[in-house]
């Protein structure tokens, strides 16, 4: 069995681990320079450093896990872009190069079976003054100081949904940043309904509360305030962000009046949460629930022979995302995913259920929005736009919409603004991108190189 | 204020820097081997270097090459994601804009 797996990130890692364990030659690609994902972001090699744990949780975890990569029926391709995938043909499209290169090579691989872990990215609400410069998603704060020691300003407010806020705000610190709070959108009694019913079934996640605790605690060191219920609301500035608006929430996330408050920044993180990355999968036909990507017991999607693991089929965290990556590894190989690997996924699973049910998106949130308040980044479509087009009869549904606003039409093809649009627009996210990453016309047109040896 | 990059001596992991210099529309900057061109424009305290169709700054949002608000150009590449794009010494760099005329 040949087993292609695109995503070197916790899913995609455990995938191939497993899939050479039950015997198969495993093929792993990732954009990227270096293994890891999101979550096991390494610093680049040239910084050589000494003491990467210092940054770095899980290191001696992760340093087992890429070891797979060594394994002599493994090949590793870093850099490596999978820009289409031929339905027909099960072929793999593949750009290897620079990043947006113009002369990356062109390779194919067509596989026995595929598996897709290609995760997920922020997911950030609009409100008015987004668009500014110094307004990042949370996981662009989180990149930067931990994958360059790069701080995105000197006065950094956090807010969002979510407990991947904690991990933002200790690595800005780190890097030297002021965190002048952190904001959780959602009151203190939707996250404790969430977390705490029936705890027992969190056990097997122990090691997350411990992580939970120590975050904890260098907010208290740092004086860091973190205040539930609270949110950005605006983002104010002529050029750049120099002050944020926050508001007290109510549990549907409505804004208290009358509880406004102004901090003065010159950077703000906000994340609501993630969105999946599903384009290769939706490439490949493979059914979405709710933009993610459908799984049966065996986290085989829709489509014979391709697989799917981690954020793209849910958000759930690194552990789950491993979870899911041993138990496609396993069947993609041909294997029998055992009964200890199913086990494993489907606590982790539960972990996941929780996580949405402590921090869920509440659905007032549209009540930040001001008329010209920009939706679409990339085309500058504002809300009042996408309302009027939305009440116009003469164009229905979601095609005559994005014509009509060109709302998800820019550069990232909707990425960014989809589920919003789909959400304030009442239509389903349109997901079909037939181009998955850009490929420049003059590489499109080079020969096509087969797989090499 | 703006970003900056962790100072070497106060940086915990212990990391060895190579200094790099990049232009942006011809001014130098600089940096260390390993940063992405955002890492070191936003280090060097630049927060947008591209313009929209409106004509409004953007630069780094996502930082992982999703959003392509980062845009600029590479030694006359155009459309480089500067998030995902590491510098290498002597890269010539552009801004860009989108901005129509009317
Ligand atoms: C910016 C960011 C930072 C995060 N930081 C943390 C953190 O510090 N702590 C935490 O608990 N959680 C963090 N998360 C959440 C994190 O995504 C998950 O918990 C975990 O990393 C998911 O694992 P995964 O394997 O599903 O996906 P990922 O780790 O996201 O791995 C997916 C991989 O697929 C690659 N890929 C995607 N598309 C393609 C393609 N077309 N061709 C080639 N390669 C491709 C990507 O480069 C990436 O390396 C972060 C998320 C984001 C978006
Ligand atoms: S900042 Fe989003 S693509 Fe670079």
């Amino acid at each position: 069995m040949n087993v292609v797996i695109v995503g070197a990130g916790p899913a995609g890692l455990a995938a191939a681990e497993h899939a050479l364990r039950a015997g198969a030659r495993v093929t792993v690609l990732d954009q990227a320079e270096t293994p890891g994902g999101q979550y096991h972001r390494m610093l680049p090699e040239v910084y050589a450093a000494r003491r990467p744990d210092r940054i770095q949780h899980g290191r001696a975890e992760f340093d087992r896990r890429r070891r797979v990569l060594a394994h002599p029926r493994c090949r590793w391709w870093p850099g490596s872009t999978v820009w289409a995938f031929d339905r027909a043909e099960k072929r793999v499209h593949v750009l290897r190069g620079p990043s947006d290169g113009s002369g990356r090579r062109r390779l194919t691989l067509v596989p026995d079976a595929l598996i897709l872990a290609t995760g997920a990215h922020d997911r950030t609400l609009p409100f008015p003054g987004w668009e500014l410069p110094g307004v990042y998603t949370a996981g662009a704060a989180q990149a930067l100081a931990k994958g360059e020691r790069v701080a995105i300003g000197g006065r950094v407010l956090v807010a969002g949904a979510g407990p991947f806020l904690l991990p933002v705000a200790e690595s800005l610190l780190g890097v030297g940043a002021e965190v002048v709070a952190v904001l959780e959108a959602n009151p203190a009694s939707t996250v404790r309904k969430g977390w705490s019913s029936r705890p027992w079934r969190l056990a097997a996640h122990a090691g997350k509360a411990g992580e939970l605790v120590r975050y904890a605690a260098t907010l208290a060191r740092h004086r860091v305030p973190y205040l539930m219920g609270r949110a950005v609301i605006e983002a104010r500035g002529a050029d750049r962000v120099r002050e944020v608006v926050t508001a007290k929430l109510r549990a549907d996330w409505s804004v208290v009046p009358g509880t406004e408050r102004t901090y003065e920044v010159d950077a703000v993180c906000v994340g609501h949460g993630f969105s999946p990355q599903p384009e290769l999968a939706v490439a490949a036909g493979c059914v979405l629930d709710d933009g993610f990507v459908r799984v049966d017991t065996v986290q085989q999607t829709t489509v014979d022979g391709v697989f799917a693991a981690g954020e793209i089929t849910g958000i759930g965290g690194a552990i789950t995302a491993a979870a899911e990556g041993a138990v496609a590894g396993r069947a993609a190989a041909g294997g029998t995913p055992d009964a200890a690997l199913l086990r494993a996924r489907d606590r982790a699973r539960t972990f996941a259920e929780r996580l949405a049910v402590a921090h869920p998106i509440g659905p007032a949130w549209r009540s930040w929005l001001r008329e010209d308040t920009i939706v679409c980044r990339c085309e500058e479509t504002t809300y009042g736009e996408l309302t009027r087009a939305t009440e116009d009869e003469s164009c229905p549904g979601p095609h005559a919409l994005k014509l009509g606003t060109r709302a998800g039409l820019g550069p990232c093809q909707g990425r960014i603004c989809g589920p919003t649009v789909a959400e304030l627009c009442g239509g389903a996210e349109r997901h079909h991108r037939p181009i998955v990453q850009p490929i420049r016309l003059g590489e499109l047109a080079a020969r096509i190189e087969g797989e090499p040896e | 204020m703006s970003g900056w990059l962790l100072p070497r001596d106060r940086d915990p992991v212990g990391r060895t820097d190579r200094p790099i210099r990049i232009t942006v529309d011809g001014e130098p900057v600089t940096g260390i081997e390993g940063q992405s061109v955002a890492g070191m424009l936003l280090a060097a305290g630049r927060t947008s270097w591209r313009t929209t169709r409106s004509g409004a700054p953007r630069g780094v949002f996502c930082g992982i090459g999703a959003c392509f608000d980062c845009l600029l150009t590479v030694n006359d590449v155009p459309d480089v994601r500067a998030c995902r794009r590491p510098a290498a010494d002597g890269d010539e760099v552009r801004t860009q804009s989108r901005e129509e005329t009317a």
